[in-house]
């Protein structure tokens, strides 16, 4: 069976970012295996700006993002599969992928990259009932379709669901020719970046309802009309409260989830919230050489965050096959997402941390003039007030070496939100 | 002048059609949609019933319980999936426990083998996730799982290798006897036949009535379900009914043949014979069944459902089903009132309706019927050896589209070539699982409609999702 150093599974912006730094941390055996026909990833459809803010300080788009990326895996004479899908892996880090080429091959790695990304939730999970006619797409597969092959979904659409991609997909649409009638959203919130709601929606006057859903589907060959109805605090429709909308397409923006069926196989233990791997600060799942980033591991709001996270897996793979140095039976402190949180990444932590480590949650509802305070067992270690939190956007603390040196025998740190 | 013309490519038809096939005669099979299966036939719990629920005595218990015999023969010679997983009707209320004795009388009647009652602790050792209040079960060893469209499509492959013709997207808009047979007037022009076969599902009444007086009537009698991932597919290995009720088996908890499991069905009456939509009253009755753990111990978990589905039954007002030679219309066949157990029953049917038609048209067998076939090969149930094997003999089978289910271009492609070749999505679909997964199609949706554009030579804006106005797509990006 060959082996390899780093195995990296998904080649899009987490795969690459990873490879990258494994590759800048001394690592030289290095292969990335993609199952699309490119690299790059989700951000190959991407192609609207607001890319690389945080990473290059400038605005790229998806591709031009990816592209930078591509170029240093290629300059670094990294080893790439193509239409490659890995089939099968297990907790010795034994790897089997398959292509047209070589049929179905084994590998062994010494470490192992989790890079998949993540889904979008399709309507079968919302169960919306009604009849399923042609024209219902996820708002990602009808990016695809539009920026990737050319083509046009539809010509009037409903969208529901005010997650990114619907947001960016409402404008792609419009600039399309198409009619975007309206936003529903069912939370009182949208999961969306404020920037999108503002660029994607309030610049082409497409109205954003909040508290709303879809509760009826027409047309039985191809979509013809759609009913949108308010809904109560329970998220049950408010019967009186229905509204017709005539359309072609309905557009799914309403939710994304870690794609971890090969984490499953390896028996990762998954965050019930994240739907992502349960990871430490060096983003090692439980299974020893594991290593976990980008959305397999929760949904991040930004491609900057995913590349700086991936990095951070990728180097940490490195430190791990080149000194073995984590052990397995080392003091982890859980990391607790308290009142007003919803998760938090990483979920443990070593007592003995050598650099400042970054923990990014998101939280469960608006939060406007609140705190966000870190706790180490009872004791409040850090207090930050905030204008405004949003579900829609990746918040973070940074837990320093010194701060946990000081406090040799906690046993959690929690993260909360509470009045400033 | 055709010999033989059969409405309706649902399980019925396409039985019918294949049992024909062995007859040297003209036949052709009109069916409205785009496929075989893609009406009555294809929504529905995919259970093969062993026949203790029907009414002694009615041709609905000796064609379910001929049926079920004659199903895991077929499964062979056409080579299409089914198990045999039993069934077990769980009584979970004391004072119901004599409707058990009731079933299990009605199953000697019927000569269904190896019935049984078992007592909770025995039901509970061969399925531990039953419910709490689970008293005794009826045990049926013979009921198994299959999936509609996959014994559809056998069948109906089979007939079409041994000379049917099959043209589908061509509706019946209306028959009149003439000189000799019937015409047929469709959206594709008129057809002359010696005899018909009425196998039109939901719509059976309707073709019925229109060259006998003596009318029957059927209901279109709607089922809802929800569908829940493979991965709590193995809460249950048997089919597991409630009780039944006035309107049928009651709502089940079973695995699939392809092992998600499902809650289902529901049954109301509906006037509209295409009203396939399902319905928040519905969902919501059955996602609290989930919810409340029905017929389980254990809550199902609703993030798992994947989708949610809903079915016509062709209700009879007789509850029998109707397979003869209609009195007043020489020539002219019914097989009307297939509702459950009708999937079970229609190799049956099939059978039961050659033999009616053959005798009556003095049919001759061929010799040269081919009597199996092969069916498509599923990549992931094959070895490693075997799938090692079939990428060296064709590369395409290395190249994953639906990475939920695990389909390669290699059955794709198999699903396209194949005798009444895949045209649209579902077509894909129902031959492949391409799209059933847990993402319902939102990946491999843009790869499949390259292939199928690509394999018959059509622009992709032409591709449907199910025959007719179904297109996918409106048309190109910087048209406007």
């Amino acid at each position: 069976m060959e082996e390899r150093q780093i195995v990296i599974i998904g080649g899009g912006p987490a795969g690459l970012s990873a490879a990258v730094a494994a590759k800048n941390a001394g690592a030289d055996d290095i292969l990335i295996i993609e199952r699309d026909e490119r690299l790059g990833g989700i951000l190959n459809q991407c192609i609207h700006n607001g890319f690389g803010l945080h990473t290059f300080k400038e605005e790229l788009t998806g591709p031009e993002y990816a592209k930078r990326y591509i170029n240093q895996v290629i300059d670094f004479g990294i080893d790439y599969l193509l239409n490659t899908m890995v089939v099968d892996i297990d907790d010795k880090r034994q790897v089997t992928y398959m292509n047209r080429e070589e049929g179905l091959v084994t590998i062994k790695a010494d470490a192992v990259i989790l890079a998949m990304g993540c889904r979008e939730r399709p309507r079968g999970a919302l169960n919306i009932p009604g009849y399923r006619p042609a024209g219902i797409y996820t708002a990602g597969t009808a990016q695809r379709l539009v920026n990737m092959e050319g083509y046009m979904p539809g010509r009037k659409v409903v969208i529901l669901g005010s997650g990114d991609i619907g947001l960016i997909m409402a404008r792609r649409m419009t600039l399309e020719g198409a009619e975007v009638k309206v936003v529903a959203e069912i939370m009182p919130f949208s999961g969306g970046l404020k920037r999108n709601i503002v660029q994607c929606l309030d610049d082409f006057d497409i109205p954003l309802k909040l508290n709303h859903t879809v509760v009826d589907i027409r047309g039985r060959e191809r979509v013809e009309g759609v009913t949108i109805a308010e809904v109560d605090e329970n998220r049950k429709p408010i019967p009186g409260t229905e509204e017709d909308y005539d359309c072609d397409t309905l557009l799914l923006s309403v939710g994304l989830i870690p794609e971890n069926e090969l984490s499953e196989k390896i028996g990762v233990p998954l965050d019930p919230v994240t739907h992502g791997p349960i990871v430490n600060e060096t983003f090692e799942t439980k299974v020893s050489g594991v290593f976990a980033c980008g959305n397999v591991l929760h949904v991040h709001d930004l491609v900057d965050f995913v590349s700086e996270e991936a990095a951070k897996a990728g180097e940490n793979a490195v430190a791990f096959v080149k000194a073995n140095y984590y052990e397995p039976n080392r003091q982890q402190i859980d990391i607790l997402a308290g009142e007003g949180v919803g998760y938090t990444v990483p979920q443990t932590i070593a007592q003995n941390i050598d650099e400042p480590l970054k923990v990014r949650f998101r939280v469960r509802g608006i939060y406007q003039g609140k705190a966000v305070s870190v706790y180490f067992d009872n004791e409040r270690i850090q207090h930050k007030k905030k204008r405004i939190i949003a579900p829609g956007q990746m918040e973070e603390v940074l837990i320093k070496p010194e701060e946990l040196n000081a406090h040799a025998s906690i046993k959690q740190i929690k993260v909360v939100i509470e009045d400033a | 002048m055709k010999d033989i013309v059969i409405i309706g490519a649902g399980v019925s038809g396409t039985c019918i059609a294949r049992e024909l096939s062995r007859y040297a005669a003209h036949i052709c099979v009109l069916e409205k949609g785009d496929d075989v299966a893609s009406g009555t036939s294809k929504a529905n719990s995919g259970v093969i019933h062993s026949g203790f629920d029907a009414k002694p005595g009615t041709l609905m218990a000796e064609l379910n319980v001929e049926g079920n015999k004659l199903m895991w023969e077929r499964a062979k010679e056409l080579n299409f999936p089914v198990k045999q997983n039993g069934a077990l009707v769980v009584c979970t209320d004391p004072d119901e426990r004599d409707h058990l004795d009731v079933l299990l009388d009605q199953a000697y009647k019927n000569g269904v083998p190896g019935v049984r009652i078992l007592e909770r602790d025995e039901v509970l050792k061969m399925e531990p996730n039953l419910t709490d209040k689970t008293v005794a079960a009826l045990y049926a060893p013979t009921g198994g799982v299959i999936s509609p469209f996959g014994l559809a499509i056998a069948m109906g492959e089979n007939a079409n290798v041994n000379g049917v013709d099959f043209q589908f997207e061509t509706e019946v808009t209306n028959i009149y006897p003439i000189e000799g047979g019937y015409h047929l007037d469709t959206n594709k022009g008129p057809i002359e036949t010696k005899a018909i076969i009425n196998a039109a599902g939901v719509y059976a009444d309707v073709f019925h009535n229109m060259v006998s007086e003596k009318k029957i009537h059927i209901t279109a009698r709607k089922g809802e379900y929800l569908l829940f991932d493979k991965a709590i597919g193995h809460i249950f290995t048997a089919s597991v009914f409630p009780l039944p009720g006035k309107m049928g088996k009651g709502i089940l908890t079973a695995p699939t043949i392809d092992g998600n499991l499902y809650v289902g069905p529901t049954a109301n009456d509906v006037d509209d014979k295409e009203g396939v939509n399902t319905t928040q009253e519905i969902l919501d009755l059955l996602v609290d069944k989930a919810e409340t753990a029905h017929l389980c111990k254990i809550k199902l978990p609703l993030n798992r459902i994947i989708t949610s589905f809903s079915g016509l039954r062709a209700h009879e007002d007789h509850h029998e089903f109707i397979v003869e030679e209609v009195a007043d219309a020489p020539n002219f066949f019914d097989a009307a009132g297939i509702e459950s157990p009708g999937l079970t029953s229609s190799p049956a049917i099939g059978v039961r309706m050659a033999k009616i038609v053959s005798k009556k048209m003095e049919l001759k067998e061929k010799d040269n019927f081919i009597s199996t076939r092969k069916g498509i090969t599923h990549f992931r149930d094959l070895s490693e050896e075997e799938k090692q094997a079939k990428i060296a003999e064709n590369p395409a089978y290395g190249q994953i589209i639906c990475r939920c289910e695990m389909i390669t271009e290699g059955e794709i492609l198999d699903a396209i070539h194949r005798p009444l070749g895949a045209r649209s999505m579902d077509a894909i679909k129902r031959r492949t699982r391409a799209g059933m997964g847990r993402c319902q199609a939102g990946f491999c949706t843009p790869k499949t409609m390259e292939i199928l554009a690509r394999e018959w030579g059509v622009p992709m804006t032409s591709i449907t999702k199910k025959g007719g106005k179904s297109k996918m797509l409106v048309g190109y990006t910087k048209e406007i």
